[in-house]
C-alpha cells in the first residue's frame, strides 16, 4: 500500500526525522494561507500523487507569490497528473504539499528496503542523491553503499556510523545521517513497509541533515496487523474496475487492446496476453480468476471485462486443476446468458473434467468457438475480433 | 533418486483440518504420497480421513519419523508454523499459504538456514516427484514419470507446462513451484543445483515471469555451472508497465525487472528462451 509524501512525512516526523515545516491542502483557496505561513521568503508546492518522477512531470514548482501558489493549485487539483513512474495512467490530483524552500548545500539519497536475492533488509545510501539516483546507480554500481541487517535486530546508530562515515568524513554531516539511518530502518521493520525512500536527504545551506521527500510503501500481506495503516487507505486511487474485481477476489489490469482475456493464475493470464500479442492482436485486459475459481468469480469476471468497451472478443484460458473444467464451463455459459454476451467468446479449456467441460460448451447452444491449443485460441480470438468490427462497421 | 521427494519420504501436513488442507491432504495421499500424519493445535487424536492427527510437530514427528512438512495454516501464523516445524526437526518446509508479511518470511528463512533446514515457497503450489511422492496443490494427474526438471514461479502456467510435456510424450523427474513472492525459501541458483546433481533429470525448464532479478542471475549461474541442458519461458512480455514508487528496486537489483530484459540476459548466457507457450512440449522434444 502506497501512501502519499504527505502522509509519509508524519511517519518520519514520528520517528523523528528532521523534516521541511509545510502543510498539505485540499482546496485551492487554502494556498494563499498556507505559502504565507511557510515562505522564507519563497515556498515549494508538490502535487500528491502516488507515483514518483513528480518532478520530471512539472509538478514541483517553486513558488515566489502567494498568488503563485493559488495558480498552482488551481492548476493541479481535481485534474489527472502522469509521470513516467505511474504506468502512463493519470491519476486526479486531491492534495498538493507546501512547504518552506529550504536553500539545499548538498542532495543525498537515503533507503530501507528488502533486497529480493539475499532475502534480507537492506539500508542504502549514496552521496549523489536526487532525481538521477538509478542512472547514478547503473553507471557507477559503487556510488551506492549497502547495510544488510535482520528484522530482529535493527542496528543502533553507532553500528550504522562506521559506514556512513567512509563516504562522508564530516562528522557534522556522517552523525545526523546515521541518526536519520537508524530511524528510518526502525520504521521500516515496525511498520512492515516494503520500501522508506528519503530522496532527496539534504544538507542545507545553514547545515541541517533534512527530508526533503519522503516515498513510503507498507507490505499489503502485514496490514493485518496495523490498523493504523489500514485507515490511510485510499480508495480513489484505485481504478473503479480494479476494486469491483478485487471485491470478487479477482486481479484485474486494464490495457489498451480490443481482445478481452479471463484466465486462472497471474504466470498462465500473462503467458496469456503474450500469445494474444503473437497472434497478432492486443490484450484488453489482465485478468486472473485466481488458481481455484468458481462459477461465480467466472461470472464476475466476465462483467467487468465486458464494462470496457473496446473489447471486440473474449478470450477464456482456464487450465483446470482443482478447478474442474465442467465448472468453469457452467460459469461462461451462465455469464455469456445474463450478461447476453454479444462480443464473439473463445475457449480453450484443459485439464480436469476437460471433455466434459468442451461437451457442456457445444450442447449451450450459444456460439463458443472452443479451441484445443492455446495458440489456436488466441489466432481465433484475433481474427473474430476483427470480424466483429467489421460487422458492426457495416450496420452503422 | 529425485529432488528432494520420492516414495520413501514421509509428509505431515501443519494446518490439515482447516478446508485446503484437508483436501488437498488426502488428494496427495491418493496420489500415493505418504502423508503419515496432520498437526493442528488442540485437534490432536482426530484424524483426517486415514491420517492421525498430533497438537503438535513435535509428536507428529516422533510418532512417524516423517522429515517433510507441508504448511497450510493461515498466513498470519505461518512464521510460528515454519519456526515450530524447523525445531522439530523437520528439514524439508514447502509452505502453501498465501499473504505471509515479507518480513515474516526474511525471518523464516534465516531461521531454517540457521538450523539446516530448507523451505520451499511460500506462495508456490509445491513440488512433486512424478508417480512417486506429492507434495502440494498441483493436480497430479497431468504429472507423467520421465527425465525433464521444471522449476517454476508460478502455479497455473507451471501446470500447463507440465501438460505439454507430458502430451509430448515426455515426462517430468521432479517439478518444484518456487513461489512468487519476493522473498522465497529455494531460489531459481538452489533449486537448479539439486537438479544438475539429481541423476534422473537430463534437461530443466525454467519458468520465470516479470519482477525482481532472479532470471538474470540464473542466466549467469547456467552459463558457468549447469552441464545439463535448461530451456526457459518467461510470462509478461505484454504486462502493463509496473506502476511503481521510488528508485530502492531498481537500485538494488540493477535491472529493470522486465520480461524482455530477462529474455535478454537470458539468450545471452545461451540458454534457449521458449517464445510461443503453445510450443514447450514440442521445443523439449527437440532439446
Amino acid at each position: 500500500m502506497k501512501v502519499h509524501e504527505y502522509q509519509a512525512r508524519l511517519f518520519l516526523e514520528k520517528y523523528g526525522v528532521p523534516c521541511s515545516r509545510g502543510e498539505v491542502i485540499f482546496r485551492a483557496e487554502e494556498a494563499p494561507a498556507a505559502f504565507k505561513k511557510f515562505a522564507n521568503p519563497s515556498a515549494m508546492a508538490k502535487v500528491q500523487v502516488l507515483a514518483g518522477g513528480r518532478g520530471k512531470a512539472g509538478g514541483v514548482l517553486r513558488l515566489k507569490t502567494a498568488e503563485e501558489a493559488s495558480a498552482f493549485a488551481q492548476k493541479f487539483l481535481g485534474k489527472p497528473f502522469a509521470t513516467y513512474q505511474s504506468g502512463g495512467e493519470g491519476k486526479i490530483v486531491k492534495a498538493i504539499l507546501l512547504t518552506e524552500d529550504i536553500p539545499i548545500r548538498e542532495e543525498y539519497y537515503l533507503s530501507v528496503a528488502v533486497d529480493r536475492s539475499k532475502g534480507a533488509p537492506v539500508i542504502l545510501f549514496s552521496k549523489a542523491g536526487g532525481v538521477e539516483i538509478e542512472e547514478t546507480a547503473r553507471a557507477s554500481p559503487g556510488a551506492v553503499h549497502k547495510i544488510y541487517f535482520s528484522p530482529d535486530q535493527v542496528p543502533a546508530k553507532s553500528a550504522i556510523l562506521p559506514f556512513i562515515q567512509k563516504v562522508f568524513s564530516d562528522p557534522s554531516v556522517s552523525e545526523p545521517f546515521a541518526a536519520v539511518a537508524e530511524k528510518l530502518a526502525r520504521l521500516f521493520v515496525e511498520k512492515d513497509a516494503s520500501v522508506c525512500e528519503i530522496n532527496p536527504l539534504v544538507l542545507s545551506q545553514d547545515r541541517r541533515v533534512m527530508a526533503l521527500d519522503a516515498k513510503i510503501v507498507f507490505d499489503d500481506n502485514a496490514l493485518f496487523r496495523h490498523e493504523d495503516l489500514r485507515a490511510m487507505k485510499d480508495p480513489d486511487e484505485e481504478d473503479a474496475r480494479e476494486t469491483r474485481a478485487k471485491e470478487f477476489g479477482l486481479s484485474y489490469v486494464s490495457m489498451n487492446g480490443n481482445v478481452g482475456c479471463l484466465v486462472n493464475g497471474a504466470g498462465l493470464a500473462m503467458a496469456t496476453m503474450d500469445v494474444i500479442k503473437l497472434a497478432g492482436g492486443e490484450p484488453a485486459n489482465f485478468l486472473d480468476v485466481g488458481g481455484g475459481a468458481t462459477a461465480d468469480q467466472v461470472r464476475e469476471g466476465f462483467k467487468i471485462i465486458l464494462q470496457d468497451e473496446r473489447v471486440e472478443a473474449i478470450l477464456v484460458n482456464i487450465f483446470g486443476g482443482i478447478m474442474k473444467c465442467d465448472v468453469i464451463a457452467e460459469g461462461v455459459i451462465q455469464a455469456s446468458k445474463e450478461t447476453g454476451l454479444q462480443v464473439p467468446l473463445i475457449a480453450r479449456l484443459e485439464g480436469t473434467r476437460v471433455e466434459e467441460g468442451r461437451a457442456l460448451l457445444k450442447k449451450s447452444g450459444l456460439r463458443i468457438l472452443s479451441s484445443k491449443t492455446i495458440r489456436e485460441a488466441a489466432e481465433a480470438a484475433v481474427g473474430e475480433a476483427k470480424k466483429y468490427r467489421e460487422s458492426r462497421v457495416g450496420t452503422h | 533418486m529425485s529432488v528432494l521427494i520420492d516414495k520413501n519420504t514421509k509428509v505431515i501436513c501443519q494446518g490439515i483440518t482447516g478446508k485446503a488442507g484437508s483436501f488437498h491432504a488426502l488428494q496427495c495421499q491418493a496420489y500415493g504420497t505418504k502423508l503419515v500424519a496432520g498437526v493442528t493445535p488442540g485437534k490432536g487424536g482426530e484424524s483426517v480421513g486415514t491420517i492421525p492427527v498430533f497438537n503438535t510437530v513435535k509428536e507428529a514427528v516422533q510418532k512417524t519419523g516423517a522429515t517433510v512438512s507441508m504448511i497450510y495454516v493461515p498466513a498470519a501464523f505461518a512464521l510460528k508454523a515454519i519456526r515450530e516445524a524447523v525445531d522439530a526437526g523437520i528439514g524439508l518446509v514447502v509452505c502453501i499459504t498465501e499473504g505471509i508479511p515479507t518480513l515474516d518470511m526474511v525471518r523464516a528463512v534465516d531461521y531454517a538456514k540457521s538450523k539446516n533446514a530448507r523451505i520451499i515457497g511460500p506462495n508456490c503450489p509445491g513440488i512433486i516427484t512424478s508417480g512417486e511422492c506429492k507434495v502440494g496443490i498441483m493436480p497430479g494427474y497431468i504429472h507423467k514419470k520421465g527425465d525433464i526438471g521444471v522449476i517454476s514461479r508460478s502455479g497455473t502456467l507451471t501446470y500447463e507446462a507440465v501438460w505439454q510435456i507430458t502430451s509430448a510424450g515426455l515426462g517430468q523427474s521432479t517439478c518444484m513451484g518456487i513461489g512468487g513472492d519476493p522473498v522465497i525459501g529455494t531460489g531459481f541458483i538452489d533449486a537448479l543445483e539439486l537438479f544438475e546433481k539429481d541423476k534422473d533429470t537430463r534437461a530443466v525448464l525454467l519458468i520465470g515471469e516479470i519482477g525482481g532479478s532472479q532470471e538474470e542471475e540464473a542466466a549467469a549461474f547456467i552459463e558457468k555451472k549447469m552441464t545439463k541442458k535448461v530451456a526457459a519461458f518467461i510470462a509478461g512480455l505484454t504486462a502493463p508497465k509496473d506502476k511503481r514508487m521510488g528508485h530502492a528496486g531498481a537500485i538494488i537489483s540493477g535491472s529493470s525487472g522486465s520480461a524482455q530484459e530477462k529474455i535478454e540476459v537470458l539468450e545471452k548466457k545461451g540458454v534457449p528462451v521458449i517464445r510461443d507457450l503453445s510450443q514447450i512440449g514440442d521445443f523439449l522434444k527437440g532439446l
